[in-house]
């Protein structure tokens, strides 16, 4: 185990050189020769059938390339899970921003006014913005009854305990919109040729996803539909679906033209169209036990999906899974829902549904323990999972994880208990309210249940002619290390030193389908097949006669070279197979959800000032296991970063939603957090190995969205003594509660209901 | 890129940008941040918001640090200007570079531009900034990656390198 050279070192990262000297191209940095510039036409309504298209005055129409529903040669959706999202709206819109028109010309500075200068004139229909809204069906604006998807998990018998039960909890919890807000805002480009097709450029997660958008638009076949990544300003989520779209814009334009075009958002534009993280409600009733225990609960979990179904079923189905938390339910019903609404629909953002539904149960946690009359710590410590116990859909837990331990160093990392009591004694006199809070989380890694068997991702490494080791993945590098990890793998696995591997730029027409760039999955999942995809190229080069087992880095190489000279090629492939003992049914949503799961227990520390009723967050730890951590260095940048994350979406983060557009679609009105807003973020790992993952990694890149929040809103409540069930908490929310004041343990009391 | 726009209306501009005179036609109102990376080719610096919240366009003028998308480039006339392209000597990287290379303090890459020069900006200001002043003095600069704390580490370790050489 511990005989690794490569894994488990901070090797330089691989891009690092282009990054820090400005090198490195993105897709605004690329230029080609006659390119045009692309806009896009977007609808002001919410909802409504469009009457008429008016070009306006002023412009010299002529010299612009227009496209319209009607030009599409192909199928007029965004291929996806359904095909229900239109490329360009034709006949009616369903949200604002939605494309309707497309633009292009030479100069770039004329496409503001021109856009400006379309009017369209609509019939209005009545439009719905809520989960209420949807759920009342005043209005069907999607299907037949405003829902996408519902998911049914039940364990154990849960309507025989509630006469059981010493306590029955109740509690609502909410979390609002978030915009991933990766600095680089979404582009593409993309050129036509007649013979070779479709080639699109772009800040991307996932190219095979554009492969097949781009296959139905355009109507091409796979060979003639070519996506390549560029260098990605960051994503998190937000560039896995929507660059289809852009991706299917540009290549309109380009058939039309017969020219290059690129089609780069504005930051208003990238916040107010594209996808953010679901709007989500959720109801707790749990039954509990005088000593503490849970018996058994419903979870109702809604999540707004917006006004098509995009990602939406998979979102939920994520959130519905970790609702339950890392703890122990002898009986669980929970129930799921995506609904729709007239807003641009919502999509993948780190975490994918988990930080909503476990935000949910961690506040909800702490107040069990309040009616219970237990503390945060021992509510939790009486409830963890533990090996040999099944979760809420009935995974085994087969990992020797001992989360009382992981409490434990998290407890004594923050200092929690002296802390607790010297809080506790400050907050009596003054105007600084200080207070701790705790939440305890998992996180699933790879695809839910069947999902990575569908993937069938396939992974090959190349043995290149100068005796060097290439990788030959679709996994996209876009922050987290991919191209630095992935190498590291295969090096590893092949003996030879971290700098005699490259990776492959992100190009279908060079690197087979890894499957997507999301879901915590590359690591564990890519880089084990990478890993032995590597192996065959030892294999191969052995068996051939051209090496021999125990060879050094030069023999290697030569070795390559000879094999490359007279073979023309070496290449090894590995395709994933599902372990065989993994059952997981998609009808009754139960069993193996995920091959691994993370763990972890993060506590914050918070100041409130009663003047301003701001929240500052003073010490946090966030402590996890994660399996083998393969590069220290990327994986705390990691965690600290989606700590980060986690605290704008706990306390800086609000949408401001005028009939389903967003109102602070900028850097000045949508707040993120600075330099000067974190604080010092402490991170710790515990490493228990992984049987399923390349040198015992799991997934790391969620995680640490999931547990920031309700650590936070918890430690805000443990300081005011009032509760808050929403996110964000924002300084008139806590100034608004205070003078409501419904105290934390006031209205939740033993056997009742408030 | 070609400008379709007749030279009509520009005016002509000199300016030093990473040592090297330049001269370039454009017009007045033209953002300094698209004359860097359109007519001289500088991608380095990145447009993240176009209303100078971000950071991401930062260059030095004249040894101030500029968010080059709010500068019109006529008050850059005879100026000198200082891009991430101007900071390695060859293959020699920058200290505060190679500290952000160890420390981790790029990620997606996308604000390092900016934020290397932030630093460089602030290091030569106050030569030995406490982490406190590293925080305040970067806060102009926005990374969603990182959570900040290895790029101001990174800093830290610039400063370090810096009085052990």
């Amino acid at each position: 185990m511990s005989s690794h050279r490569i894994v488990g070192q901070s090797v330089p990262r691989k891009e690092g050189r282009d990054k820090v000297t400005g090198r490195s191209q993105y897709v605004d940095d690329m230029v080609l020769p006659n390119m045009l510039f692309g806009a896009t036409v977007r609808s002001q309504i919410p909802r409504g059938k469009i009457k008429k298209i008016t070009f306006g005055p002023g412009v010299a129409w002529d010299e612009f390339v227009i496209v319209s529903a009607k030009d599409i040669p192909g199928k007029n959706c965004i291929s996806l899970i359904g095909d229900d999202q239109p490329c360009l709206a034709s006949e009616s819109v369903n949200h604002p921003e939605e494309p309707v028109l497309l633009l292009a010309h030479p100069d770039r500075h004329l496409l503001p006014q021109a856009v400006a200068a379309v009017s369209i004139e609509y019939d209005p229909l009545p439009a719905i913005f809520t989960i209420e809204e949807s759920e009342r069906r005043s209005e069907i604006v999607w299907g037949e009854d405003n829902i996408f998807k519902t998911y049914l998990i039940e364990k154990g018998s849960v309507d025989s305990v509630w006469e059981k039960a010493d306590y029955i909890v109740e509690g609502e919890y909410s979390t609002g919109a978030q915009e991933q807000l990766y600095i680089e805002n979404n582009g593409m480009i993309a050129a036509f040729d007649a013979t070779q097709g479709i080639t699109v450029w772009g800040s991307l997660q996932c190219p095979y996803y554009i492969h097949k958008a781009l296959m139905a638009v355009c109507n091409l076949p796979a060979e003639n539909v070519r996506v390549v990544q560029m260098e990605t300003g960051g994503a998190f989520g937000g560039k896995e679906e929507y660059p289809s779209m852009i991706a299917a814009h540009a290549a309109l334009l380009a058939i039309k033209s017969g020219k290059p075009v690129k089609i780069v958002y504005d930051r208003l534009e990238d916040m107010a169209a594209t996808t953010k993280r679901h709007p989500s409600h959720t109801r707790h009733r749990t039954a509990v036990s005088r000593d503490g225990k849970i018996l058994g609960g419903e979870i109702d979990f809604t999540i707004d999906g917006g006004a098509y179904l995009t990602l939406s079923p998979v979102v939920l189905s994520r959130g519905a899974i970790h609702a339950g938390g890392p703890y122990s339910w002898p009986s669980v019903r929970i129930r799921a829902k995506a609904v729709a609404t007239n807003a641009p629909p919502h999509g993948a953002f780190r975490g994918f549904g988990a930080p909503q539904s476990l935000f949910a149960m961690e506040r909800h946690m702490d107040r069990i323990a309040k009616t219970v009359g237990l503390s945060p710590v021992e509510i939790r410590r009486r409830n963890f999972l533990q090996p040999g116990q099944a979760t809420t859909t009935e995974q085994v837990v087969r990992e020797p994880i001992d989360l009382g331990k992981l409490l434990d160093r998290a407890l004594e990392e923050s200092d929690y208990h002296s802390k607790k009591k010297r809080f506790a004694n400050q907050n009596q006199h003054g105007t600084i309210r200080k207070g701790i809070g705790i939440a305890a989380f998992l996180h699933g890694a790879g695809f839910t249940g069947s999902g990575e068997r569908y993937l069938s991702s396939l992974v090959g490494v190349e043995g290149c002619a100068d005796g060097h080791v290439r990788v030959l993945v679709s996994s996209t590098e876009f922050g987290q290390g991919t191209k630095t990890v992935l190498s590291q793998i295969a090096a590893e696995a092949l003996g030879l030193p971290y700098e005699h591997v490259s990776m492959a730029q992100p190009d279908t027409l060079e690197v087979p389908n890894s499957g997507p760039t999301v879901a915590s999955r590359t690591v564990m999942v890519v880089g084990r097949l990478v890993q032995s995809a590597a192996l065959g190229i030892a294999q191969t080069l052995i068996s051939s006669n051209l090496l021999h087992n125990g060879y050094s880095a030069e023999e290697f190489r030569t070795a390559c070279q000879q094999y490359v000279a007279t073979h023309g090629q070496l290449r090894s492939w590995s395709h994933y197979e599902a372990p065989s003992d993994i059952f997981w049914d998609d009808q009754k949503y139960r069993g193996e959800a995920y091959a691994a799961f993370a763990w972890a227990v993060y506590i914050a520390e918070v100041t409130v000032d009663l003047t301003t009723y701001g929240v500052s967050v003073g010490d946090f730890v966030a402590l996890q296991e994660v399996g083998k951590v393969l590069h220290p260095l990327l994986a705390r940048g990691q965690i600290i970063g989606g700590v980060a994350q986690g605290i704008g979406f706990s306390l800086y983060e609000k949408v401001v939603w005028q009939n389903g557009r967003m109102q602070n679609g900028q850097m000045t009105d949508y707040i993120m957090p600075t330099s000067s807003d974190l604080p010092p973020i402490r991170v710790f790992f515990e490493e228990l190995g992984n049987i399923h993952g390349a040198y015992g990694a799991k997934g790391i890149g969620e995680l640490p969205m999931d547990g920031p929040a309700p650590a936070i809103v918890n430690a805000v409540v443990d300081a005011l003594g009032v509760r808050f069930d929403s996110i964000p908490l924002l300084p008139e929310d806590i100034m608004d509660g205070l003078a409501a004041t419904s105290p934390e343990f006031g209205l939740v009391s033993a056997g009742g209901v408030r | 890129m070609t400008d379709s726009r007749a030279q009509h209306g520009e005016h002509e501009i000199s300016f030093t940008v990473n040592g090297e005179s330049k001269k370039i036609f454009a017009y007045p109102m033209e953002r300094l941040l698209d004359v860097v990376r359109l007519k001289l080719g500088l991608t380095g610096a990145k447009e993240g918001c176009g209303e100078g919240e971000c950071g991401s366009c930062s260059v030095l003028m004249d040894g101030v640090l500029v968010n080059s998308c709010l500068v019109p480039v006529l008050q850059a006339a005879g100026t000198t200007i200082v891009t991430i392209e101007g900071l390695a000597a060859g293959d020699a990287l920058h200290v505060v570079q190679e500290a952000f290379l160890q420390c981790g303090g790029a990620q997606c890459g996308i604000c390092t531009p900016g934020m290397i020069l932030a630093s460089v900006h602030l290091l030569n200001r106050q030569p030995k900034p406490s982490m406190e002043e590293i925080r305040e003095g970067l806060s102009g600069n926005l990374c969603r990656c990182t959570g900040y704390r290895q790029i101001l580490e990174a800093v830290a370790e610039a400063v370090l390198r810096r009085t052990t050489a």
